[in-house]
């Protein structure tokens, strides 16, 4: 107010020159790449984008030379591999994305998630039937992982950063060696171990089981680097307020870990949610909704796709796509909330 | 023996600041006793044979230079020492005559008795103000007639209600850092310790909040056993009735000299303590 004149500036930011020199160059590199596609035998979208690359590299190379000297002028160069790098991580993702919706908006409809395929074929045209088996089946038999892989998770990685026990070596060793079994290993292990000797049917259950395999390491290895950043000082100054470590761990370091313990249980979840091969083998399928985890088979999100996939007809193929849509938008929900839990914890 | 004490400034606050306490004379219990104390990490002996008495009633602080084993040392009067892997020590700490050491001594009760306050301050960051101070309860399982009476009375005495009456339901990472370490004092009074651990309370504070807390500690010491780890001779002086130090050659630190703070400042009886508060050396 004292000072009008004083204008609020930013001078670490570019200036409007230089984003207008930073469009030139990439004009000229554009246009030097076409010349070269028109003199010479080089042809084809994969030849422009190398061109343009290399030219790219080339005309900031030079206009940093003669600006700023050969310092800057090399640090252009890894900036400008470094964006083409992201570039060509970033366009994979978007292209699954938009061919995920692309083709899955066919098949989406408010069907999906009020009706089963009991009475309808993957034949049906596309608004008849929907996923709400698979639905409600996903999210028992990830409910049932959940309960157990909650507990079992925690208590591993309170065990292993907290009690630090004399079986903290092997049971980390087995923790990471868990977190990379495949999950048709999983599905296995269940289908030998219960399945085959005791229940002798597939169930929801023998899925919640075989996807807690996939989702204890998940939730234990998150925990345990989530629990390893709570400061020591926390837990001395609850243990020299004459608390045992178990309230200790209980009262001071888990609450001051809550949010990073949410994310790791957000984590697993989306691990398992979209697993198929275990599913198949002990939870078998089902086209209508089966709310009942302990007897016959249920269907689930990824069955549902991998079933509409290999009945193979235009229908069946689009109520996939929908299903894969469904799926993923789940995920990243999912994803979102955990990156939402753990950024609001850094502002703290 | 000198007319002159050798650091005027130093003892002449050491004088001022309050009338000494005689040994003895402001003991009104038995107080904490460490004998022979010595202390390894691993095979690394770090302390050699401390044997320091802390009468009830009186502020004790403890200087010396880094790394002498000052902090080990008063870990090992709450038993915190042994919460690090390959700690080792050897010795007696008595508590009003029973050695807190014995087989069988509930480690909780001794630590409910001999408080701690930290270098850093490390207020709960999940809990509020309110639930900071009455953390102690919660975790010792301790039952209080009046909690509001009781968290009043602890912020009173930790100098730090005025400031903070008025948003006891904020989070306590929200206070500034001189307030954070008086909310982890008051934290430590409200399951009543008789004695009263600060390792460095002030080293991370600026000069008014070390002021501040200045304050709480002689406010405090009436009805309790301070003990003061700290690295700045002016609040030794300041703030503390006996003077221990420590030094380690490299070696194991070893107490080198303990006595009235005001004797310690102006005719210490060891070469090396002169040298250390006059600032010659550490
Ligand atoms: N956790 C630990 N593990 C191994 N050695 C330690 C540990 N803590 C302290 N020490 C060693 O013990 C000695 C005394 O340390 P400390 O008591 O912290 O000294 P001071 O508090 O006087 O600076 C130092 O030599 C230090 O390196
Ligand atoms: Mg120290």
């Amino acid at each position: 107010m004292s000072n009008l004149t004083l204008k609020p500036t930013k001078p670490w930011k570019r200036t409007p020159k230089q984003q207008l020199l930073i469009a030139v160059n990439l004009l000229v590199a554009a246009a030097i790449s076409f010349v070269i596609v028109l003199v010479t035998p080089m042809k084809g979208k994969l030849a422009y984008l190398l061109l343009f690359f290399i030219s790219t590299i080339i005309v900031n190379f030079a206009e940093n030379y003669f600006k700023s000297g050969i310092a800057p002028a090399k640090d252009s160069i890894a900036t400008s591999f470094v964006t083409a790098g992201l570039i060509i991580a970033v366009v994979p993702i978007f292209s699954i994305l938009f061919t995920i919706f692309e083709r899955g908006r066919a098949g989406l409809n408010f069907n999906l998630f009020s009706h089963d395929m009991k009475s309808n074929g993957p034949n049906d045209p596309l608004g008849q039937g929907g996923l709400l088996h698979a639905l409600v089946g996903s999210g028992i038999m990830v409910g049932i992982a959940l309960l157990i892989s909650l507990p079992i998770g925690i208590l591993t990685a309170i065990y292993l950063t907290e009690i630090k026990g004399i079986f903290s070596r092997p049971i980390k060793f087995l923790v990471q060696a868990m977190s990379g079994v495949p999950s048709i290993v999983a599905g296995l292990f269940i289908l030998s171990a219960v399945v085959f000797p005791i229940t002798k049917s597939s169930s929801g259950l023998m899925g919640g089981l075989a996807l807690s395999i996939l989702m204890i390491p998940t939730i234990a290895r998150t925990s345990e680097e989530v629990l390893l950043l709570i400061p020591s000082d926390l837990r001395e100054a609850g243990v020299a307020l004459g608390g045992t470590q178990w309230r200790t761990i209980s009262l001071i370091v888990v609450p001051a870990a809550k949010s990073g313990l949410i994310t790791a249980i957000i984590l697993g979840l989306a691990r398992v949610a979209g697993e198929t091969a275990p599913l198949i083998l002990v939870s078998g399928g089902g086209d209508a909704v089966n709310p009942n985890p302990f007897h016959s088979p249920m269907g689930s999100l990824p069955f549902y796709i991998w079933k509409g996939f290999t009945f193979g007809t235009t229908e069946s193929i689009a109520r996939s796509w929908a299903g894969i849509f469904v799926l993923l938008s789940i995920i990243f929900i999912l994803f979102i909330a955990a990156r939402t839990l753990s950024g609001s914890e850094e502002k703290k | 023996m000198e007319t002159k004490p050798i650091t005027s400034s130093l003892s002449d606050v050491a004088n001022a600041t309050k009338a000494r306490k005689q040994p003895g004379s402001g003991a009104l219990g038995v107080g904490l006793e460490a004998r022979g104390i010595h202390a390894w990490f691993g095979d690394k002996l770090v302390l050699r044979d401390i044997s320091l008495d802390f009468w009830y009633g009186t502020v004790t602080a403890l200087i010396g230079p880094s790394g002498c084993g000052k902090s080990t040392f008063i870990r090992t009067l709450n038993r915190m020492h042994e919460f690090i892997p390959g700690a080792a020590m050897a010795g007696e700490v008595l508590l009003n005559g029973q050695d807190i050491y014995e087989q069988g001594t509930d480690v909780t009760k001794i630590r409910l008795k001999v408080g701690m306050v930290f270098q850093k301050p490390n207020p709960f960051p999940s809990m509020t103000i309110a639930d900071n101070v009455l953390a102690g309860l919660k975790l010792a399982q301790l039952k209080t007639e009046n909690k509001d009476d009781l968290l009043e009375e602890c912020l009173e005495r930790a100098g730090l209600w005025n400031e903070v009456k008025d948003r006891l339901s904020a989070y306590g990472g929200s206070l500034s850092g001189g307030q954070q370490q008086r909310l982890c004092i008051a934290r430590s009074l409200a399951v009543r310790p008789e004695v009263l651990l600060m390792d460095e309370p002030c080293s991370a504070l600026d000069p008014g909040s070390t002021l501040r807390i200045e304050e709480t500690i002689q406010h405090l010491s009436s009805s309790m056993t301070i003990i003061i780890v700290t690295h700045n001779m002016q609040q030794a002086a300041r703030v503390s009735d006996y003077t221990g130090f420590f030094l380690s050659d490299g070696g194991p630190g070893e107490l080198v000299e303990v006595g009235p703070t005001s004797e310690i400042f102006s005719w210490p009886k060891d070469i090396r303590t002169e040298n250390y508060v006059t600032g010659r050396f550490g």
